[in-house]
């Protein structure tokens, strides 16, 4: 069979240095998406200098078992589309573990060429592989590559290409007597129910479990009774004697191709790791690293506030649109064309990317932190607290870059790499205020409790609280329920991070948020900017001079009495919190509008005396308590929608966040207006039940579902 | 019946059997903690939940509830 196009898949543990070999092998001619139907992001690129090469990027996976997402994509993707060639990256500072995966794929008779990777770690360790002697025995050609360093990449494609183009298969690997033995009467057995390539990898497949088969009652029960003998006369069970028969074959493999220094027993990366995770210094470390983070990206006078602030006041705010305007104006654009321009898309889309640098500054410093494999560390640190309700220790990231941004925040998610637990943090990250709800805070604060100390603190406390009590109530549904995801996580060896792979996972990332956010953003601000230029006004259709007369005021006075029961069913309050789906700084700016004060200060202190007026403590906290945990601004659930990879769980998000929102609002007011002022009225026995209900989903006893079968749609 | 949780950091050991069942099971068996595998005990998180081994040659992590899945003889 001659193909035009020839694909060469890469395979490898995470942290093998795949992503700075994929990047070396492909250089810009990269295609990032997701694989079909999941939130696994997907890489292709054209090889460098055969641009008729396809380079598909597969997982990072220590195993073809199917037990994970990432695995089952890994192996359907090399099962289903054999790829031409498989290059298999492997850690040579980490032969054991990393050959287990070779083991498999080496199964899978598709041409393969084995790169064996930090040449230049183990040089330095003074450490000497005979690779001859490794290729000889696995039957593939094997090369000695640094991908950090860019060594021996043009020997590594030129054994690829030829492996691909002569379709040369690795020669098949033979396990001992007993257990070849086996395999040979269950491949007796299966006869054709099996398919007939990639044999050997599917009858082990078919020992772990013969289930997708769908044998027939009496082969069933034949190849059963094979594996039942073979258990006892091993006295183990098949699913341990497999692993322990690839692991014996790499003893195999490995024995004597090790020469040079052996390892020090102690390494650097051992020693750092002392510090860093000691018992006692751990947790002062962590806490000096998140504030450098914070510090840097999001903290008042670090350089990532300080580009950002650039970015929206110089940038959006003096620079480009008097420029536009005079532009603009010089073409003699219609005034309303001007205003959709200038207040609905500069104004909107402004909002947003102002905050890209900041963003920047943040995914370089968290792309570093993973890069040194500080990051793992984190997740180790903080597990025990996190899995308390329902979350993992890798939710902690994007929880803390939330609180300066739930956008980064939402993003940093994709760190996690079981699907549950990421979906999860993707819907409770936003209930950490963000700084753009700062200024709701200091509005109510000083609106209604003379500016008293606690509100700050107390909001904090209520998304803290938020996100608890999400995770446990969310942990006893359907979707969510089942055993914790095992924890069974690598710590990788300390290592200084290649910069380029820094730099395009930062471009990568920011990228992503331009261009997906960037369309919803656009979208929205126009539909905001229509609603409130038009109505009637002076008896006639059009632009409106007053906004009190544009449609937004409408639509506000006609869901006002959805907020009714929440105590602030007035319509300023219900345009205000939908303005503030656009970006949350717009509330109190919308305030000022509506109250007809026009430009107000960052805290509304202007309008402090009208909100007083339509407001009561209760009810001005209510609404504190909806604006900050409800649905996100446009950008957030961008981030959601480009995280969660599919329109059933974004709604799922947006949909929990509101509910939820809703609930906690209407118990607080309807409770505390009964306790302050002892009237007992329908609305009470609504927020009475409302608490019943909460208390229930958060109490409940948890059902027992059955683990959820993770699926993964047929590729095109 | 000994387990990677009774372990105290700098000890040694070597693995008899792994325990539990399903994807858990064979997670921990693909990370190279299977029958005859030898491992060190490293330290335990500062929360003292998860903990660290060294085994093959390299750092894993495991909660409590799955290092209790594994069982082994303590040699040093």
């Amino acid at each position: 069979m001659t193909k035009q196009a020839l694909t060469i898949a890469l395979a490898g543990n995470p942290n093998s240095g795949k992503t700075t070999l994929f990047n070396q092998l492909t250089g810009a001619n990269q295609y990032i998406g997701n694989w079909p139907g999941v939130t696994v992001e997907k890489k292709e690129g054209k090889l460098k200098g055969h641009l008729q090469v396809i380079i598909q990027d597969l997982p990072g996976i220590y195993s073809l078992s199917a037990n994970s997402l990432e695995e089952r994509i890994a192996s359907e993707q090399l099962t289903q589309h054999s790829p031409d060639a498989i290059i298999n990256i492997v850690d040579g500072t980490n032969l054991e573990r990393n050959l287990y995966l070779t083991m498999q794929i080496l199964e899978m008779g598709i041409p393969t060429v084995v790169a064996i990777n930090m040449a230049d770690m183990l040089s330095r360790q003074g450490a000497k592989l005979d690779l001859d002697k490794l290729s000889k025995r696995l039957g593939c050609p094997v090369v000695g590559i640094s991908a950090l360093k860019g060594t021996h990449i043009n020997e590594l494609i030129a054994e690829a290409l030829k492996v691909a183009k002569s379709g040369q298969i690795p020669k098949a690997l033979s396990y001992k007597q007993d257990f070849e033995k086996l395999l040979s009467a269950v491949d007796a057995v299966l006869g054709s129910d099996l398919r007939k390539d990639q044999r050997r990898y599917w009858l082990t497949r078919a020992l772990e479990n013969p289930e997708p088969l769908n044998l027939k009652p009496a082969k069933l029960d034949k190849l059963n009774a094979l594996v039942k003998a073979y258990e006892e006369k091993e006295d183990d069970d098949i699913q341990s004697i497999i692993t322990f028969e690839r692991y014996a074959l790499i003893d195999q493999m490995v024995e004597g191709v090790r020469g040079g220094k052996a390892p020090e027993a102690v390494s650097t990366s051992d020693k750092i790791d002392r510090i860093v995770t000691n018992r006692w210094l751990a947790l002062p470390i962590f806490v000096m690293v998140m504030t450098l983070v914070f510090g840097l990206s999001v903290w008042g006078a670090g350089p990532g506030t300080f580009l950002t602030d650039w970015v929206n006041d110089g940038l959006f705010g003096e620079i480009i649109p008097p420029a536009v305007e005079t532009l603009l104006g010089n073409w003699g654009v219609a005034d309303w064309l001007q205003s959709l321009i200038l207040d609905g898309i500069i104004g909107g889309v402004g909002a947003v990317l102002g905050f890209l640098p900041q963003m920047i500054v943040l995914f370089l410093v968290l792309a570093f932190l993973e890069g040194t494999g500080y990051m793992a560390r984190v997740a180790f640190i903080m597990d025990r607290v996190f899995r308390r309700f329902g979350l993992s220790g890798k939710s902690f990231i994007p929880m803390l870059v939330g609180v300066g941004c739930s956008v980064p925040g939402i993003m940093a998610s994709r760190t996690i790499e079981e699907e549950r637990d990421r979906r999860m943090t993707v819907t409770v990250t936003s209930f950490i205020p963000c700084s753009a709800k700062l200024p709701i805070i200091a509005l109510i604060a000083g609106a209604l409790f003379g500016g008293a100390w606690w509100v700050a603190p107390s909001a904090y406390f209520l998304g803290i609280a938020a996100v608890i009590i999400s995770g446990v109530i969310l942990k006893k549904t359907k979707p969510f329920a089942g055993p914790p995801a095992p924890f069974v996580m690598e710590l990788p060896p300390y290592r200084w991070p290649a910069l380029g792979t820094v730099l395009r996972s930062v471009w990568e990332r920011a990228w992503s948020f331009v261009r997906k956010a960037g369309t919803v953003i656009l979208l929205s601000s126009i539909v905001i900017w229509v609603l409130s230029s038009l109505g009637w006004e002076n008896g006639s259709f059009g632009m409106v001079e007053n906004v009190e007369n544009g449609l937004m005021a409408k639509l506000g006075g006609a869901i006002a009495w959805i907020f009714k029961p929440l105590g602030f069913g007035n319509w300023r309050a219900a345009v205000a919190t939908i303005t503030g789906l656009v970006a949350k700084e717009n509330v109190v700016s919308t305030f000022g509008i509506l109250y007809g004060i026009g430009e107000v200060g960052e805290a509304g202190e202007e309008i402090w005396h009208l909100i007083a007026r339509d407001f009561t403590a209760v009810s001005a906290y209510a609404f504190l308590i909806f604006n900050l945990i409800c649905v996100p601004c446009f950008a957030a659930i961008g981030a959601i929608k480009r995280e969660m990879n599919s329109a059933r769980w974004t709604w799922f998000a947006i949909g929990y966040q509101t509910i939820f929102a809703y609930v906690l609002a209407l118990v607080y007011y309807q409770l505390g207006t009964w306790f302050t002022t002892g009237a007992f009225t329908v609305g009470t026995v609504l927020g009475i039940l409302a608490l019943v209900g909460l208390l229930y989903m958060i109490f409940r006893r948890r059902k027992d579902y059955k683990k959820p079968e993770l699926s993964v749609a047929p590729a095109k | 019946m000994k387990t990677l949780l009774d372990m105290r950091p700098g000890q040694k050991a070597v693995v008899k059997k792994v325990h539990g069942e399903g994807n858990l099971r064979q997670r921990i068996l693909d990370m190279g903690i299977l029958r005859g595998a030898e491992l060190e005990m490293i330290k335990r998180a500062p929360l003292g939940d998860p903990i660290e081994v060294k085994v093959s040659g390299y750092d894993l992590s495991l909660r409590q509830s799955e290092s209790s899945l594994v069982e082994v003889e303590v040699v040093k």
